[in-house]
């Protein structure tokens, strides 16, 4: 119900007019009543303004739930959805086909395989060194984002400063200014299975979180629902990042609200963190495009609003940290 | 009475070194206990850990109702074997219930939930423990001794048939650990067989159970602990001198040190 309050709220606010009882004729007509219509508001709300809002909703539930399940699965409550290297890999394709003066469209490609190969790497170090345990996995994570973050540099070393750099710069701090509705046609079928999976998992999820000795003697097959669980959030995160660039703080702060508002059970806890982070990135990104006349980089904003709500949030739950 | 878990032959290393121990053999029925003695770091947890499936053993096999439980998908085993490990680390805030519950895994499919039948079978759990007053209490926020009961609990509520626990004891007081031997010889009672490592020989007495030994040149020694624990094995196994003595007025046997 919030969430689509939120989502009329915020579709009725732009720089054209933000009248909300024009667009609410609008929406009527479509649904096909009878109502007077702006045709040119008709065309901002449903060909600019809908394809963000849904953007926003679709991002935000994507890191927050990817975000809840690696906490869950690294036993970490400090970890968000890079852990593995995602954005880093995300941020290194978006910059090679920034740098090679691809379109958007490349870009976006790039930027999926960057990050989908950086977790593949990730994951393919513990397999070499023949120790399949999740310290492996992190300890390697850091290796293959470092690295990645120094290919990066490189990249914007040699870039051209005034475009190449600035875009590479820009990319860095996310955005959906220029979300187009085939971009979300795109990543939709990855949110819906990705997501439906990682909720019919969630409590196998919780047994993950005991840590691999507990649930293999509870005859998890540990390596298969890792496995799963592990490729459905990357992909989760690679989709969000690929359209929107990198956007900080919602994979951390967002699953914490979820388990403070729900419980640690991650059946519960799992959908009310889809929901809050779908609000939430709604908000920011509504925030982004009408505080200013200039749209504001989204991390930008993330970073102010997700890093004092989780200062509060670990205030509140201060008591239950050692 | 049918055989629960047999041991034959059973030899591990790891990663090809050193032999941790070899040609150990021995039988489990259901409702016997068998406490697992020997010296720090002759191999008892990484035995322990065989008998659960934890780690794959270089020689031998371990059957499970008669079969080889290295054929066996885990959560078969998990259906008959339940592990109490020495500690828990909770990660995040679950309610006691809440893991208890998940003893429940090895009776679903992978993507089904607990439902309603579940939880019951978790509350039974609890209430078998005498513990039913912590079910909603965070498992971070109660006490060492709780959260052996509440481990011992989700083992019960896998409805597991052998319980195997690593060192029950060693983060205890000592009220505690004489509760948990309690609760050991309860267990034992209901018919659950009973395998845990300990560090005190005392404890095999107070449990007069059958025990397994592992002494300090690796050979293993397995059976009542009348037949098994000598003042000789004993004080070679931990080299240092132990008496075997019977107590007047408590009526039982104890190992002691006779002095330092």
């Amino acid at each position: 119900m919030l969430l689509l309050l939120g989502i009329f709220i915020s579709l009725s606010l732009g720089r054209y007019s933000n009248d909300p009882i024009k667009v609410l004729n609008v929406i009527l007509s479509r649904l096909g009543m009878n109502v007077p219509v702006d045709p040119t508001m008709d065309s901002i709300v449903f060909n600019v303004r809908l394809p963000r809002v849904l953007a926003s909703v679709m991002i935000g539930a994507m890191l927050s739930l990817s975000g809840a399940v690696y906490q869950s699965v690294f036993r970490n409550p400090l970890v968000s959805p890079d852990l593995l290297g995602v954005s880093s890999g995300a941020a290194v394709g978006a910059s090679a086909a920034i740098l090679l003066g691809a379109g958007l469209a490349t870009r976006q490609l790039f930027a999926f395989a960057g990050g989908i190969l950086a977790v593949f790497i990730t994951s393919l170090v513990p397999r070499l060194l023949r120790n399949r345990s999740n310290m492996m996995l992190v300890l390697s994570g850091i290796i293959v984002g470092g690295f990645l973050s120094s290919v990066l540099a490189i990249m914007k070393f040699v870039a051209e400063e005034q475009t190449q750099l600035a875009s590479i710069v820009y990319w860095q701090l996310g955005s959906l200014a220029s979300i187009l509705g085939h971009e979300l046609l795109a990543i939709f079928p990855v949110f819906l299975v990705c997501s439906t999976l990682l909720l019919l998992l969630s409590w196998r999820i919780n047994i993950l979180s005991f840590g691999d000795l507990e649930a293999r003697t509870l005859g998890v097959n540990l390596r298969q629902v890792r496995t799963i669980v592990i490729i459905c959030a990357s992909l989760l995160t690679a989709s969000a990042v690929s359209v929107s660039g990198t956007i900080g703080w919602v994979g951390l702060v967002i699953p914490h609200l979820g388990r403070l508002v729900g419980s640690s059970d991650n059946t519960r806890s799992m959908p009310l963190t889809l929901l809050i982070g779908a609000i939430f990135m709604l908000l920011i990104d509504t925030l982004a495009r009408t505080i200013t006349s200039v749209e504001i980089p989204l991390s930008i904003l993330t970073g102010f609003v997700g890093a004092p709500l989780y200062a509060l949030l670990l205030y509140k739950q201060r008591t239950r940290l050692e | 009475m049918d055989t629960l878990l047999q041991v034959k032959d059973l030899g591990f290393s790891y990663d090809g070194g050193r032999q941790i121990f070899k040609d150990i053999n021995f039988e489990v029925l259901p409702g016997e206990i068998v406490c697992l003695l020997g010296p720090n770091g002759i191999g008892k947890t990484t035995l322990l850990n065989c008998l659960a499936r934890l780690r794959e053993p270089l020689q031998g096999n371990v059957l499970l109702n008669g079969a080889d439980m290295a054929d066996m998908p885990p959560r078969s085993v998990a259906r008959v074997i339940g592990y109490v490990p020495q500690t828990l680390l909770p990660s995040f805030d679950y309610t006691v219930l809440e893991y208890v519950v998940t003893g429940n895994a090895p009776w679903l499919n992978t993507f089904e939930k607990p439902g309603p039948k579940h939880y019951q079978r978790a509350e039974a759990a609890l209430e078998q423990m005498e513990i039913s007053h912590l079910a909603q209490k965070p498992y971070t926020r109660i006490s060492t001794g709780e959260l052996q009961q509440v481990s011992i609990a989700r083992a019960i509520a896998q409805q597991a048939r052998l319980i195997l626990m690593d060192e029950p004891t060693a983060h205890l007081d000592y009220g505690n650990q004489l509760k948990v031997l309690r609760l050991i010889k309860d267990l034992s009672a209901k018919g659950y067989a009973v395998v845990l490592t300990t560090h005190n020989p005392d404890q095999v007495l107070l449990l007069d159970s059958k025990t397994a030994v592992i002494d300090h040149h690796s050979i293993f020694h397995f059976g009542p602990w009348e037949e098994i624990l000598t003042e000789e094995l004993l004080s070679d196994m931990y080299g240092v001198p132990l008496r075997l003595i019977k107590v007047e007025g408590i009526n039982r046997m104890v190992s002691v040190a006779p002095g330092l």
